[in-house]
């Protein structure tokens, strides 16, 4: 029945064809497009490995140098467009179609392409949304990853950032794909088997080690009292008050700050051990001085952090680490973890509207969305309770048999209410709404549906959403904490009164915070090198952060 | 370069006895407010020099909100603006007020 196993017949006919370019499973880095043409069908569906932070560049030179007649039509599947190359392939006519998760640092150009029609794009996916797709109608057809070093049998060590790799491979690997990998250096035997090397068919010693975007660190130096403020807002009147144990952070300056002010802020308001035990979290150099104090049991990661390994290796009752003492990341795992076993997550966005979409699409800048949609989510097939899941569900409105109640995961979106420029982050219509209509899309990307959000946290205050009643409510709840936005200065006062006695609107003095205590001296770090005292020098931050 | 400027009425003087203060920096996203005992005890007027145009309206709300919070009756402030938030002017004005109440 050779009607049945055609694609594995495919599959060992590219093998074959990419062996006259290789010795064994490995191939030179100067025979990559050699190999990529020979195994390459046109209007193949191509994961070219583009995490959140570790990226197959080598692979991604060489895809840009395919020639389009022979490589061209490609769809590709993958979950960071990161690198100028990732776009590159669609201005030559190498790739053709899109699904993706993330694209922060090429958010203006893709924003442009799609404008311009250059690329046919799918769906901008959140990362779990995406690895399901691997196995249901995305199948990569040609995986193209990276990793730090393999055996001449293809065994793979990925190093800290393991990443999205075994979802890309298991997806490739077992639905007769063909699975290349880049490498740093080809070695007899590797610190730790990531991938076995039955699922990696070529290996490339690349030209030079993979690119790693430092995404997780925030420059303590940087932070204003503004966000001080809010992280002040956010321990007291959302962490505190929730006992939230387990949680996910975003990666921006109010979430680093509330990490800087555990140590100081949180100590003093007696809530170690009460809060922040538990994470989903890559391993962001502002955690440092908590970890140090005492204050956090576990943390299992995403991705790793550029600068951050050593002090992991070192840490391992904290991380997950291999036998090689190397942190272990997996994104597919962390992520579940953070639908699943999270009680909150917290984050910043772009655009908010007034009854709590929020998108971090503007007219000019597609940024994806990674994590944040899943993470920010209610999941609906949580079954196991806490009591801060099961606060969330007593505050939102109760309808039917109280005994049937479901909690609520708490998603708070922790905002400035103007961003860079001057740029109000409230907003009466989404700018993801123009661009869906300008590119067809059937979906507007919204990044967290306002059904899924509880809490706004900005300056002015925070907007507790489960005990709006009302859509009126919610609206002005959201007014009421958008501070001198057109959006705020809209706002019915005397009815954001009455929702701040209900509780429902909470100013700092509400909370007992005198906003001129929000004072840098509250950090538990001010600068990166305090950073690298708190981790007794295991911390090394790259180049651009070392600014003594 | 845009100049505005702003007078309230307040019920009362700012306490404290000290005649002059100065906070923050002219800085990209920050500014440099100067406060001076100088004006009638229930008057205050502020004066501004922002880089950016067209914010009269929000400057205005920033400073109104400002004057009814702190009711700095007799200072004459002036704001160096370097591009600064709303959120962050209104700090530096308490953040100003409170260095002359002592």
């Amino acid at each position: 029945m050779s009607g049945w196993r055609r694609e594995r017949e495919a599959r060992d006919a590219r093998i074959e064809a990419g062996r006259s370019h290789a010795e064994g499973k490995v191939v030179a880095a100067d025979k990559v497009v050699d190999l990529l043409e020979a195994i390459l069908r046109p209007g193949d569906r191509v994961c070219l490995e583009g995490d959140n932070q570790k990226q197959a560049d080598c692979l991604a030179r060489g895809l840009s140098q395919c020639d389009p007649s022979r490589v061209h039509d490609l769809h590709m599947v993958q979950s960071g467009i990161v690198l100028p190359e990732h776009l590159d392939i669609f201005e030559q006519g190498i790739a053709k179609r899109l699904d993706y998760s993330y694209s922060g640092p090429q958010g203006g150009r893709i924003a442009r392409m799609l404008y311009g029609g250059q690329i046919e794009l799918g769906a901008v996916h959140t990362y779990l949304e995406l690895f399901a797709r691997y196995f249901v109608d995305l199948t990569p057809n040609v995986a193209l990853i990276a990793g730090v070093s393999a055996d001449r049998d293809g065994n793979l060590y990925t190093g800290p950032n393991t990443e999205d790799t075994p979802t890309v491979v298991e997806a490739t690997a077992f639905k007769n794909g063909v699975v290349v990998a880049q490498v740093n250096e080809i070695v007899d035997r590797v610190p730790r088997v990531d991938i076995p090397g039955d699922r990696v068919d070529f290996v490339v010693e690349a030209d030079k080690p993979f690119y790693v975007e430092p995404l997780f660190t925030r420059d303590p130096a940087a932070m204003t009292e503004t966000q001080i403020l809010m992280a002040m807002m956010a321990i007291k009147g959302i962490y505190a008050e929730y006992g939230i144990r387990r949680l996910n952070h975003g990666i921006g300056f109010g979430t680093a700050a509330i990490e800087l002010l555990l140590p100081t802020y949180a100590e003093r308001l007696g809530l170690k051990g009460e809060i922040a035990t538990h994470w989903a979290l890559n391993p962001h150099p502002t955690l440092i001085p908590a970890i140090e104090s005492g204050w956090v049991k576990q943390v299992h990661c995403f991705g790793s952090e550029v600068g951050m390994d050593r002090y992991i290796r070192e840490r391992s009752d904290i991380f997950f680490t291999g036998a090689d003492g190397s942190l272990r990341s997996n994104r597919a795992f962390c992520q579940t973890a953070g639908l699943y076993a999270c009680d909150l997550f917290i984050g910043s966005t772009l655009q908010i509207d007034l009854t709590g979409h929020s998108s971090t699409v503007t007219q000019n800048r597609v940024a994806g969305f990674g994590g944040a949609p899943n993470m920010g989510s209610d999941p609906h097939g949580r079954r196991h309770p806490s009591d801060t899941w099961m606060k969330a569900g007593r505050e939102a409105q109760v309808t039917g048999d109280p005994a049937l109640m479901r909690g609520r995961k708490l998603v708070v979106q922790i905002v400035e209410t103007f961003g860079d420029g001057l740029v109000p982050t409230f907003v009466e219509r989404l700018d993801a709404l123009e661009l869906a209509k300008k590119i067809g899309l059937e979906l507007a990307p919204v990044m967290v549906y306002a059904d899924d959000v509880t809490h706004i946290v900005t300056e002015e205050g925070i907007a507790n959403l489960l005990l709006c009643r009302t859509a009126d409510e919610r609206e002005q709840a959201i007014r009421g904490v958008a501070g001198y936005t057109e959006i705020g200065r809209g706002r019915d006062r005397a009815m954001v009164e009455r929702l701040r006695q209900r509780g429902i609107v909470r100013r700092p003095e509400d909370l007992g915070i005198e906003p001129l205590d929000a004072d840098r001296s509250l950090l538990a770090a001010k600068s990166i090198k305090d950073l690298v005292h708190w981790s007794g020098g295991l911390y090394e931050p790259p180049a651009k952060f070392r600014n003594w | 370069m845009e100049k505005l400027s702003f007078r309230h009425t307040t019920s009362r003087a700012l306490p404290g006895a000290k005649a002059q203060a100065i906070t923050g920096v002219v800085a990209s996203g920050n500014l440099e407010v100067l406060l001076e005992r100088t004006l009638p005890p229930t008057e205050c007027t502020v004066e501004i020099e922002t880089p950016i145009r067209g914010y009269g309206e929000v400057w205005e709300a920033v400073v109104a909100d400002f004057v009814a919070r702190a009711e700095p009756g007799g200072l004459r402030i002036t704001i160096n603006d370097g591009g600064a938030r709303p959120d962050t002017v209104s700090l530096r004005l308490l953040q100003g007020a409170r260095l002359m109440e002592v």
